[in-house]
């Protein structure tokens, strides 16, 4: 009964046919709830060794529940060299576009999420793809978007929009996509 | 006092006759003891009188460790045994077939691991540590989802570990334990996730504004990840519990995918320098990165430092993607096979990593001595980031 249970709980779309329980375990339950008290104190950041200082992100996670909109910045996505994470001077007229709409509408933020194609290996490009939608979030700040409004997430190699395996592909893959965040109940 | 002096040489001549098998045992095997990667000759074996799964598993555990199967004219170690219900097994060398390495009848448990009991007897006989009753975790893709898994290390006895119908990445062990680390995306951001397998019970380890990922644990249970709540990803290390949170590196690259040496004294991970990928090494309180040369070839990721502490192997990407390894204060690199992130077995001389086939990841087993590689292909569909358990 209760294997049968484990079993049906973890029956997905992809589960292996040979799938058995590890002799003395017991299957994902459940999280943990609630989520322990934020962990730890924050370094500070040592302004002095680098030229140009990173801005740091807020300490505590922002926007946990504001709701996306994935529409209204579908078509100013910004894509990236190989292996890049520098915005190119042909976008940033993108980035102004989303810009101005932050500043004429104060209550929201944005989500800025970086992409990669799958030609790096797989932490190296969730890393990449952090590296990149940071270098969207210092170009929303660099036009004067307060930096608290503005989050980031990278998907890596994990979330194409193209899923060819060659150039065409890759560099639809290589991106930044911004997401419009408004306050819960609005 | 006969009695005991009769007693006494019955101990003498068992402990002299165990010394000369240890002593024959360690002259045959003093050459592969000392890893030459992908240098090596593979240590030929013959096996007679087992059919079926046994045969099967013994072969496929053999040959990801560095042996290789001929004829009891030309093997170095002879197998034989049975297996009518339960196995029996027996190990001599050609060159003295009275004195069995091992000889054993094995009950209980199922075939499958009786033969892995087998090998593992075998080859710490010979001095090695054995790895075939070790367990591995991955990442198994499910298209717009991914989950992870665990397993045997030869894919047997695989189970889900989350069903978080999100992107779930970046597996890795707790040392000792039956527990991993794993990134998921499900509370919408990628958060690090501490699982204890045992319980069932889980929670968020690490949940900063940004990128949380790619976390690693040393033999004391500290933990390295990347976190960028300083404003780039950059390496991070704490105690099991998220207190004392220390920054190990500041700068404006990407970096990734840190690992620990076996004595939990420094953290090797990749980053780029001057526009160029390579690996470097901090101190695990701190302190300045050192460099850990890859001679010969390009953009290194994915470093992991080896049980024993004596090499790095990491993936290399040039054309496409190569495992290498490195001895672990950097120097010339021996590139083995097509692949990427390798994860050392507990034997410091077995990788588990992932091919790319087509649009699909096979995880695939390698011999670093020998470059013999299997791969692991009860594990079906498309599956990557592998960590052995050690």
């Amino acid at each position: 009964m209760a294997l049968g249970l484990a079993l049906s709980f973890v029956a997905s779309g992809c589960r292996p046919e040979n799938l058995k329980r590890i002799p003395g375990t017991r299957p994902y339950a459940q999280d943990v709830n609630p989520l322990p008290p934020f962990p730890a104190p924050v370094v500070p950041f040592d302004a002095n060794s680098t030229n140009m200082p990173m801005i740091a992100l807020p300490d505590e996670p922002g926007h946990t529940n504001w709701t996306p909109n994935v529409e209204i910045f579908k078509d100013y996505s910004v894509h990236f060299a190989y292996d890049s994470s520098m915005v190119k001077a042909a976008d940033k007229s993108k980035i102004a576009f989303v810009a101005q709409y932050l500043k004429s509408n104060p209550q929201t933020a944005v989500r800025v999420e970086g992409n990669c194609d799958e030609r790096g290996t797989e932490e190296y490009n969730r890393s990449l793809g952090e590296r990149r939608a940071l270098a969207g979030r210092e170009e929303l700040v660099r036009l004067g978007i307060e930096s608290g409004r503005v989050d980031t997430l990278s998907y890596g190699e994990d979330k194409p929009v193209a899923t060819g395996h060659n150039e065409n592909a890759w560099k639809e893959n290589r991106r930044d996509d911004f997401i419009l965040l408004t306050p819960p109940g609005k | 006092m006969n009695i005991k002096k009769i007693f006494h040489l019955g101990i003498l001549t068992f402990v002299l006759s165990a010394a000369a098998i240890c002593l024959r045992a360690e002259e045959e095997i003093n050459v592969s003891a000392t890893v030459n990667p992908g240098n090596m000759p593979p240590i030929w074996v013959s096996l007679s009188g087992f059919t079926g799964e046994a045969d099967s598993i013994l072969r496929f555990d053999l040959y990801v460790q560095g042996f290789n199967f001929t004829n009891a004219d030309n093997a170095l170690y002879l197998i034989t045994g049975s297996n009518n219900g339960n196995l029996q097994g027996r190990v001599t060398t050609r060159a003295n077939k009275n004195n069995p390495l091992v000889s054993k009848g094995y009950t209980g448990g199922s075939v499958v691991e009786q033969s892995h009991m087998f090998v593992d007897e075998f080859v710490t006989a010979i001095g090695r540590k054995g790895i075939a009753r070790t367990k591995v975790a991955f990442k198994k893709d499910g298209g717009a989802n991914s989950e992870i898994y665990v397993a045997d290390f030869d894919g047997y006895a695989g189970q889900a570990v989350t069903a978080d119908n999100t992107i779930v990445a970046a597996p890795t062990w707790v040392p000792g334990k039956l527990a991993v680390y794993y990134t998921s995306y499900k509370l919408g951001n990628p958060n690090i996730f501490f699982h204890d397998l045992s319980s069932g019970q889980r929670h968020v380890f690490s949940r900063y504004s940004g990128l949380n990922t790619s976390a690693a644990v040393s033999p004391g249970g500290r933990v390295a990840m990347i976190l960028s709540k300083g404003g780039s990803p950059d390496v991070y290390a704490c105690g099991a519990d998220g207190t004392g949170l220390i920054r190990l590196t500041n700068t404006r690259e990407d970096e990734s995918s840190p690992c620990w040496s076996p004595d939990g004294q420094w953290i090797c991970y990749a980053t780029k320098v001057n526009e160029r990928r390579v690996l470097r090494k901090v101190s695990a309180s701190g302190g300045a990165p050192q460099a850990v040369p890859t001679a010969g070839v390009s953009s290194p990721t994915e470093p992991d430092w080896s049980p024993d502490g004596k090499w790095i192997a990491f993936t290399s990407q040039m054309r496409d993607f190569e495992i290498c390894v490195v001895p672990a204060g950097g120097g010339a690199v021996t590139e083995l096979v097509a692949g990427e992130d390798p994860s050392w077995a507990p034997n410091s001389r077995t990788l588990i990593f992932t091919r790319r086939e087509g649009g699909k990841r096979v995880l695939s087993l390698l011999d670093v001595p020998t470059k013999q590689y299997k791969d692991v292909s009860r594990i079906t569909g498309s599956n990557s980031q592998p960590s052995w358990a050690k």
